[in-house]
């Protein structure tokens, strides 16, 4: 709650309500470009334990009995207003950072799968993720030059998605097109945990029934 | 090995200070693992010039002087990394330098803050 929160800020000031969102995907399918559309890209280091799978990969020549590597994670923030934040997270592509998944994930907001539909399985993994964890998403197709566009409906059967899980076509280079992406997402998250759009009607009634669409 | 055999490391690779020495050797929290979105707020009184703390200790105390900031920020700002961070903000705690918040929980969400933030997205 928070009144748990604030109560521990000393001074009165407003408490900071940050709200974070990850952006999943395929390695380079445009995470890092759509953080970066809509907000300034800085860095985050975390330091972890070398795996095999690491070892392989990191030259530890010199480096007598090194076992552990600093990881770089791309994030940006978007200030909302003084006292609200939103923090976005391109989780690490590769199989070798899954650990940092669950510390992103836990307490997000929600997150956008990011998709190319030349090499859709790319995605698969992060939709499966999300789905066991229960965490909202929403499937933003990012448009490549030369890519065939295909109706979102049928991005959904492929991925077989929940049919409220929404699937939004978009330009991860763009601005617009990634504010959109983001604004879907927190629509589809009001949508999950109160039944409505803000400030729009409700699409349920009261006791969870379905509400018949009023014909004019 | 003479003195003049080639050092591995240059300019390049910054100050050689090793991490565990910034920690004093630790690689936990004494107490938890801080969530990336928790908030630090300097404690009243307490001064980032304080000269019984540690360089990076104080540089946090100087990054939450005017206002709380996330996990996050702390470590993205201070170039320090996150579990160097989390090992540090432990001590402070425990020193009485800061208070540490955790996240608004959104498991019950204010949907006048998804309103706002879907209002603040649009008007980018």
């Amino acid at each position: 709650m928070a009144s748990v929160h604030s109560k521990t800020i000393p001074d009165g000031n407003q408490p900071l309500v940050a709200l974070k969102i990850l952006i999943a995907g395929g390695f380079g399918v445009g995470k890092t470009t759509l953080v970066g559309a809509v907000s300034e890209i800085r860095a985050l280091h975390t330091e972890e334990a070398l795996t095999g799978a690491g070892q392989v990969v990191d030259n530890t020549n010199g480096v007598e009995r090194k076992t552990t590597t600093t990881v770089a994670m791309d994030f940006g923030r978007i200030t909302i207003r003084d006292g609200l934040c939103l923090y976005l997270f391109g989780t690490p592509g590769q199989d070798r950072f899954w650990f940092m998944w669950d510390e992103l994930a836990q307490g997000a907001l929600g997150a956008v799968v990011l998709a190319d539909t030349r090499r859709l399985e790319d995605c698969f993994p992060a939709v499966d993720y999300f789905e066991h964890r229960g965490l909202p998403f929403v499937v933003g197709v990012n448009h490549f030059d030369g890519s065939r566009e295909y109706e979102p409906t049928k991005v959904s059967r492929a991925l077989d998605l929940d049919e409220k899980t929404p699937v939004v076509m978009c330009d991860a280079r763009d601005r617009e097109s990634g504010k959109n992406v983001l604004i879907k997402l927190v629509e589809h998250v009001s949508v999950l945990r109160t039944g409505a759009v803000p400030s729009t009607e409700p699409v349920t009634t009261a006791n969870g029934l379905p509400r018949r669409p009023v014909k004019h | 090995m003479s003195d003049t055999s080639p050092h591995w490391y240059d300019d390049d690779a910054g100050p050689i200070v090793r991490l565990y020495a910034v920690t004093a050797g630790r690689a936990r929290s004494a107490t938890e693992s801080y969530d990336l979105m928790s908030t630090v707020q300097v404690v009243g009184g307490s001064t980032p010039h304080d000269p019984a703390l540690s360089p990076e200790q104080r540089t946090i105390l100087r990054l939450c002087h005017r206002r709380a900031q996330t996990v996050t920020d702390i470590a993205s700002e201070s170039n320090l990394p996150l579990g160097v961070v989390r090992v540090l903000l432990g001590d402070l705690l425990s020193g009485g330098h800061i208070h540490i918040s955790p996240p608004v929980p959104h498991q019950i969400p204010d949907t006048s803050i998804l309103k706002e933030v879907i209002d603040g997205l649009r008007a980018l």
